[in-house]
């Protein structure tokens, strides 16, 4: 527990370090934000007023500072294109970027897993090799080729969905999943073809050891073997993996959005990169940065509860 | 029977790469049409043998512009690659090596970028510093560097207590010439395999960058590029959507097969 | 004491891994009687650890055939059912090992592992019985704050400790026979020793049947009743310990005899 106060307080720390390096990047690069908002005819006067307006005529830090705490009260500025809110702008749109990345998350694990531990089991017979000659290609497909290609299959000859047709969480929960499902994949298969291979690869590590052994000798069955005493070893470093992955997936879902028309917060960010409109790219970025890291603490933490001799390690 | 099945996979990956390189090396002399030409009376066609992918919506030969795109994508894996590698193997070298302080700090560095999906980072370097080949191969560049670091640093950590470096020590031999005549060669095969794994996700991050517009800009081809346009058009013109697709996949695969003979 | 409880006849183990199949264990014979503990000597690759790991029914590759009969309790443990075998796996017929920390699973508590015999074969056991069996049979190999190194993982003890956890895992369903596969190797001298007397005790009082597989010799001569001495597959001398220590027939247990040194053939 007190291990996990101290991680949260790194956590914390890192995320400082972080907001900082983020904003600072995006204030001292060269290119006066309020002079290209302004134009070329403006006169240094209106230029002087806009600056003040946008708060630019202040140090660095101080501006940095007002951010930080603007930050804490929901306050993550103004977009300098649309002089709205970015929170406004960004509110609705995170929650579906947020669910695509978590279906294709739940998506990978229920692939993944099945598949990795049927084929450790079965290691070199027939749907095992098939399995692996199938994760090779299923993951040199990129994931938007893979979402092309799945619109065109299930969207246009299948009718199973339509394409560009994305249902708002407001209008229907279930149509809003459905929609997403199809995109989910996209994301989720190379990944889980990567994770089968791993699992599998792991599983077959941990079957050769010794307690495996053990195990047998005191009458478990090949079953009780695996998911007693092999499986917990063997997802240690899936684990790791899928952590990774959960960001992975977030960066992921901000291409598939763009091939089915998915209003997350894909186009609003790369239309903000185009307009270089700071404080929507900044927040989005911020945003990823919190999330990996807030991520990598419950990686952490899981990891803890699978290997106990991690935990000695750090008390030591 | 396993060396076999390897085998197979290593043979496999040599002739898919085989192919991928041979047709971007025959482009760079020889397109059937000029990549960026429009032609007004020749737009959308299915493939023939007057265009062998057919036209995009602009006229322009789609078989060529593949051909054009396949080269910026190579272009900008291998700088990418390089990059990271280069970078990744100083820095695994000397933290692995001297070990203290400063390896602490690089490693939490490397882990917060390792961390940190390098589409988005790509993303950021690009808002900085505005869109291009350069830019995209530097962003992604600076991505690889962690996983190169780690796996030098983890070699070299295991090195550097070996007898064979012992008695380099007591040869005098300097800590330059330690690290890199004499522990480096140790490294080459894990550096191998990180290099084909790293030619794989540069050319899937490359092709994901340009789906979103960013890197070579129009009129220049880029695989990614092509596929966002030639979205609308997939229904009617499937051609259009496979051939820059299967280019991308032809190119990855080759060098996953590759990697998984390679690794053994 | 002649009571009969395993006899292993005309067993051969055979590899296929490589182009000529590959005699590892050839024509092994072995009857062990209740209460005895018989040891089985020989250098690496003597094929002494296979003929044990057979009949601890543990060896099921697919590259490896078996012949040969290994009855106990009226069945053939080569020919019979799997859920037969599982059956004494644990319950009649226990096993420990050589390395007691690789032996042990990692991630698990010591109470969880000592406790899985029970668990499989006495499923009728409460809870809190197996636990109170458990920490009673950790004190019985010499464990201290029992109720401690239950709720421990395998890294928080030391080699001996974990060997003894090996050996509660392996007692608690009281089996006929314990198959110890060099278990004192890796581990320092002094605790070989206490090791050995915890074997001798269990020996004593629950009379279970021991196989002790070492190449130490020694340390045979210590516990063991009778000695198989292996030879590259074959047992090449088998007799009552004394015997086989001061008349021995064969010219390889006479080197290996040689080889001991002085002052442990004296005490």
């Amino acid at each position: 527990m007190r291990y996990i106060g101290k991680k949260i307080g790194m956590m914390l720390f890192t995320l400082l370090v972080v907001s900082l390096c983020v904003f600072l990047a995006f204030h001292l690069i060269p290119g006066d934000p309020a002079l290209r908002q302004l134009g070329t005819n403006g006169t240094p006067e209106q230029l002087a007023a806009l600056r003040h307006e946008m708060g630019l005529d202040r140090p660095v830090m101080v501006q940095y500072c007002s951010w930080l705490l603007g930050i804490f009260h929901g306050d993550l500025g103004s977009s300098y294109v649309y002089k709205i809110p970015v929170t406004g702008m960004l509110g609705e749109k995170i929650p579906i970027t947020i669910t695509l990345a978590l279906m294709s998350f739940v998506i990978m694990i229920l692939i993944s897993l099945p598949l990795g531990i049927y084929t450790a089991k079965h290691k070199d017979g027939k749907i095992d090799h098939l399995i692996m000659v199938l994760n090779q290609v299923v993951m040199a497909v990129p994931p938007f080729f893979a979402g092309i290609l799945l619109t065109l299959v299930f969207g246009m000859i299948l009718k199973l969905f339509t394409p560009g047709g994305f249902v708002s969480y407001h209008t229907s929960i279930p149509g809003f999943l459905g929609y997403l499902f199809f995109p989910a994949i996209a994301i989720a298969l190379p990944k889980s073809a990567m994770a089968v291979k791993l699992l599998r690869s792991s599983v077959i590590e941990e079957a050769g050891k010794d307690y495996t052994r053990t195990a047998y000798s005191r009458g478990n069955t090949t079953n009780a073997v695996l998911y007693r005493h092999v499986l917990q070893n063997a997802m240690i470093p899936v684990v790791t993996f899928m952590g990774m992955t959960l960001a992975d997936m977030v960066a992921g879902s901000i291409v598939i959005e763009q091939v089915f028309g998915i209003p997350g917060i894909s186009r609003i960010l790369l239309t903000s990169i185009n307009n270089r409109d700071y404080p929507v790219v900044e927040a989005i970025i911020l945003g990823i940065a919190t999330l990996v890291i807030v991520i990598n603490l419950f990686v952490d933490v899981l990891y803890r509860i699978l290997d106990p001799r991690i935990a000695k390690e750090d008390e030591a | 029977m396993k060396l076999k099945h390897r085998n197979r996979f290593f043979y496999a990956g040599l002739i898919i790469t085989g192919i991928v390189l041979l047709l971007v090396l025959v482009g760079v002399v020889y397109t059937p049409y000029d990549p960026t030409a429009m032609n007004a009376q020749e737009k959308l066609q299915g493939a023939s043998f007057r265009h062998l992918m057919g036209t995009d919506n602009m006229g322009r030969d789609i078989f060529s512009r593949v051909l054009y795109g396949s080269r910026i994508t190579l272009l900008i894996a291998t700088g990418t690659v390089a990059l990271g590698a280069i970078a990744g193997i100083l820095i695994g070298a000397f933290t692995g090596y001297y070990g203290g302080r400063l390896d602490e700090v690089l490693m939490r560095v490397m882990d917060a970028l390792f961390a940190f999906p390098s589409i988005l980072l790509a993303l950021v370097f690009v808002s900085l510093f505005g869109t291009g080949t350069w830019q995209v191969m530097l962003a992604l560049g600076v991505a690889f560097i962690p996983s190169f670091s780690r796996i030098v640093r983890s070699e070299f950590l295991r090195c550097k207590n070996a007898d064979y470096v012992k008695s380099a020590k007591l040869q005098g031999a300097s800590s330059l010439r330690i690290m890199f005549w004499h522990i480096m060669p140790n490294c080459k095969n894990v550096i191998l395999s990180a290099i084909l794994i790293g030619f794989n996700n540069a050319v899937l991050a490359e092709a994901g960058l340009s789906f979103l517009g960013i890197g070579a800009q129009p009129p220049y081809a880029s695989l990614g590029k092509m596929l966002s346009d030639a979205q609308q058009y997939m229904m009617t013109l499937p051609v259009y959507v496979l051939g820059p697709g299967l280019m991308i996949f032809s190119m990855v695969i080759g060098f996953s097969f590759l990697g998984e003979g390679v690794r053994e | 004491m002649s009571d009969i409880i395993l006899t292993v006849t005309d067993l051969n183990i055979t590899f296929h891994d490589h182009n000529a199949p590959e005699v590892a264990v050839e024509d092994f014979d072995l009857t062990l009687e209740q209460g005895e503990i018989v040891g089985i000597v020989g250098e690496s690759g003597s094929g002494k650890s296979l003929s044990a790991l057979a009949i601890a029914g543990l060896l099921n590759r697919h590259t490896l055939t078996k012949t040969g009969r290994i009855i106990f309790d009226g069945q053939d443990l080569l020919t019979c059912n799997r859920n037969v075998l599982r059956g004494y796996q644990g319950d009649e017929i226990s096993m420990i090992f050589q390395e007691p920390m690789t032996s042990l699973n990692p991630v698990k508590r010591i109470g969880w592992q000592v406790e899985e015999s029970l668990r499989i074969h006495q499923p009728e056991v409460t809870k809190e019985e197996r636990k109170a069996r458990c920490l009673h049979m950790l004190e019985a190999v010499g464990l201290h704050e029992t109720e401690k190194v239950y709720r421990m993982f395998p890294h928080e003890l030391s080699g001996g400790m974990r060997q003894r956890v090996m050996i509660a895992a392996a007692m608690i369903g009281e089996p006929k026979i314990l198959i110890a596969d060099e278990p004192t190797t890796a581990l320092d001298v002094t605790v070989q020793k206490q090791i050995v007397d915890l074997l001798i005790e269990i020996n004593e009082q629950k009379h279970t049947s021991i196989i002790f597989i070492s190449h130490d010799l020694s340390l045979v001569k210590q516990l063991c009743h009778r000695v198989l001495v292996m030879r590259k597959g074959e047992v090449v001398e088998s007799g009552d310990v004394d015997s086989v220590f001061y008349h021995p027939q064969h010219t390889y247990t006479r080197k290996l005899i040689s080889a001991i040194p002085q002052i442990s053939l004296e005490d």
